[in-house]
């Protein structure tokens, strides 16, 4: 077992809690990302669990080990940062090497090893450059590099990819995931990059505050969004909200938004205990389809982005995104007819943001 | 634009005259044997040019001159090295590890001491220089050479960790936290990490140091008693106490002998220096 657990774990500075009663397991071989916006905390929760800053209360394990009190390089974890954090004045052979140093490892183990990392990352010919002579991406390989290298039971991720331009971004982040599927060890990795969090996660924590707002798979995640916040985090264009309630529409349920209803086909029968209850409702893009049996709708602006188009409507007293094919041409001030998915869409509670369905 | 720079050209070439006529009429006057400076304009070149003061100013015997401080400036030049090479290492060296420690590492009283460091910059040594002498009396080592490098080291200790501390607080947080989380200690993070990326301020730090502490005369004359008297005090005895006819070119020929060493190490170290400065080694 090489997960790692953090139990009740809190977090004051300076008498100010930022983190509030985490709890959290990750399996062993889980590639987990927190996932937030900036500053609700995810870096504190990684350096907690690197021992780079202590708790304030609860306790944490690693590999079934408690590590609460123990310094960071007694946890047999290792960190590659945002910043890449590489010792300017040393090689990148040294620098890959130097936690090896520190553990006293005999100089030849340190070279052998360094040289089988510099061919698994394809960093060979650059072992023997100053950090200074690299690119962002060489760099951030190199960091990668001097994690790999010391065979830690769990990676840790500060944002690791937030300084690459986008086309290398991407291509690093397919390289992550292929070095985590043939190494198979357990990952935290923190971003504030819902997409990222999507393709890499095999568990996607969202964070909100300093408190845990969902725990999941990243599908479920998107398809099942615990509550507003998260609903409208992740996912983009964001989530479209409209405050209304339920009501009756002859055999089926309908939402009526104030100014006009809106027909939601298919939705599952235990929404039939919410009928005439104040909801929010909560639909995707994707989850709008233009339908000539659907209500009417106003459209505002079409957006097309090459695959897909977003189409800004006016519907039911509310402005709403729906995203659709590239196809079909929408002009400005023309009606359209619109129909939700019912099988898809969230409720939420308009009091506590919660869902409800 | 051209007259802009005849200007600038102009100005810098009297700027550098006026810094370089005395120069010029110390190292003529040095080369000069006493009738022609008696008898000649002091702006004249000499007209049999020797180096008989130099030999004077550096290992002349009392035999000519009476009074009890004569002599030339050579053993005064090696107490000078023998007070020097010491308070330069350890003032420079404990600067280097007290910043560090202030400046990477967590300690409880970091602000006080930090407080005290600041005061210890501003404060004039003529302040405390009674308090110091009591001090370095009770150890034993007044009127010696150990008991000046103390003053020295003491005295340099509080501008070289505000030096230090000041560079290493621009070292990135996320480098300190890899390197403990790569299992650097204390010392291992100073040597491995920190003390080679601070190289230049180190340069600076060096030179600045050494500039002071070989130009001082007040710690010099006040703790270094007859054995450690530096060169600066002897130069002072050697001009001011000789009798009769003022000797000019050796007077001329000693200064410049004293102001030899920090003029060499400033020329040597130049690019370093600037490098160091532009580095930020001598910010707030
Ligand atoms: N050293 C610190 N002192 C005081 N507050 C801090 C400190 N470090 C972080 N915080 C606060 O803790 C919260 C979480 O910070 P952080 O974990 O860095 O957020 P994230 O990585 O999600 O952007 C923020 O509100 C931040 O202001
Ligand atoms: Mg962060």
């Amino acid at each position: 077992m090489n997960g790692v657990e953090l139990r009740g774990v809190t977090k004051a500075y300076a008498g100010l809690t930022v983190m509030k009663d985490i709890n959290l397991e990750i399996e062993d071989g889980a590639f987990l990302v927190l996932l937030g916006p900036s500053g609700c905390g995810k870096s504190t929760i990684l350096n907690m669990i690197a021992g780079l800053e202590p708790v304030t209360g609860g306790s944490i394990h690693i590999a079934g080990r408690e590590v609460t009190e123990l310094e960071p390089d007694e946890r047999d974890i290792a960190m590659v940062f945002q910043s890449y954090a590489l010792y300017p004045t040393m090689s990148v052979r040294r620098n890959i090497g130097f936690g090896l140093k520190m553990r006293g490892m005999p100089k030849a183990d340190i070279e052998k090893r360094v040289d089988e990392i510099g061919e698994l990352l394809q960093i060979t010919p650059l072992l023997d450059r100053k950090p200074s002579q690299l690119s962002g991406g060489q760099q951030q390989r190199v960091a990668i590099g001097r994690a790999l290298v010391r065979e830690p039971s769990v990676f840790l991720f500060d944002e690791p990819l937030s300084n690459l331009d986008a086309k290398l971004r991407a291509d690093m982040r397919v390289e992550l995931k292929r070095l985590h599927e043939r190494l198979g060890r357990t990952i935290v990795y923190v971003t504030h990059d819902q997409i990222e969090a999507m393709t890499l996660a095999t568990k996607v924590v969202v964070l909100d505050k300093g408190s845990i707002q969902q725990a999941d798979t990243p599908e479920n995640v998107y398809r099942r969004p615990a509550n507003k916040f998260v609903a409208s985090f992740v996912g983009a264009p964001t989530m479209n909200f409209i405050d209304g309630k339920l009501v009756q529409d002859g055999d089926g349920i309908a939402f009526d938004g104030g100014s006009g209803q809106l027909p939601l086909a298919s939705l599952p029968t235990r929404a039939r205990d919410l009928i005439g209850q104040p909801v929010t409702l909560g639909a995707r893009p994707e989850h709008l389809m233009f339908d000539d049996l659907g209500a009417n709708a106003r459209v505002l602006l079409a957006e097309p982005t090459g695959p897909d188009q977003y189409v800004r409507l006016a519907v039911a007293g509310s402005e709403v995104t729906a995203r659709t094919g590239p196809e079909q041409h929408f002009s400005s001030g023309t009606d359209a007819r619109i129909m939700i998915d019912g099988a898809r869409v969230s409720l939420f509670d308009p009091e506590s943001g919660r869902a409800i369905l | 634009m051209r007259f802009n720079r005849l200007a600038l050209y102009g100005l810098l070439g009297i700027a550098a005259l006026m810094i370089l006529a005395p120069v010029f009429i110390m190292v003529s006057t040095s080369l000069k044997p006493m009738d022609e400076i008696r008898d000649g304009s002091i702006f004249a070149l000499p007209v049999e040019p020797s180096f008989d003061a130099w030999r004077e100013a550096w290992s002349g015997d009392c035999s000519q001159t009476a009074g009890g401080n004569c002599g030339g400036l050579s053993s005064s030049f090696l107490t000078s090295v023998k007070i020097v090479i010491p308070a330069l290492f350890l003032s420079v060296g404990l600067g280097a590890v007290t910043g560090y420690a202030l400046a990477a590492w967590k300690m409880r009283g970091a602000n006080l001491m930090f407080a005290a460091l600041l005061v210890g910059m501003f404060i004039p040594p003529q302040v405390t220089l009674y308090p110091l002498i009591i001090m370095v009396r009770e150890l034993g080592i007044f009127g010696s050479i150990p008991g000046l490098v103390l003053v020295h080291v003491i005295w340099g200790v509080a501008f070289t960790t505000m030096m230090f501390r000041n560079f290493f607080k621009t070292v990135p947080q996320d480098l300190l936290k890899a390197a403990r989380i790569d299992g650097a200690g204390f010392w291992p993070l100073f040597w491995h990490v920190m003390l080679p990326l601070s190289l230049p301020i180190l340069g600076v730090a060096m030179i600045l140091q050494f500039t002071y502490i070989w130009n001082d005369f007040l710690l010099g004359l006040t703790f270094g008693g007859r054995s450690g008297q530096p060169m600066t005090v002897a130069l002072n005895n050697l001009v001011g106490s000789q009798f009769g006819e003022k000797e000019y070119n050796v007077d001329m020929a000693a200064t410049m002998l004293t102001a030899l060493p920090t003029l060499a190490v400033y020329l040597l170290s130049g690019r370093l220096f600037v490098r160091g400065i532009a580095a930020g080694a001598v910010k707030g």
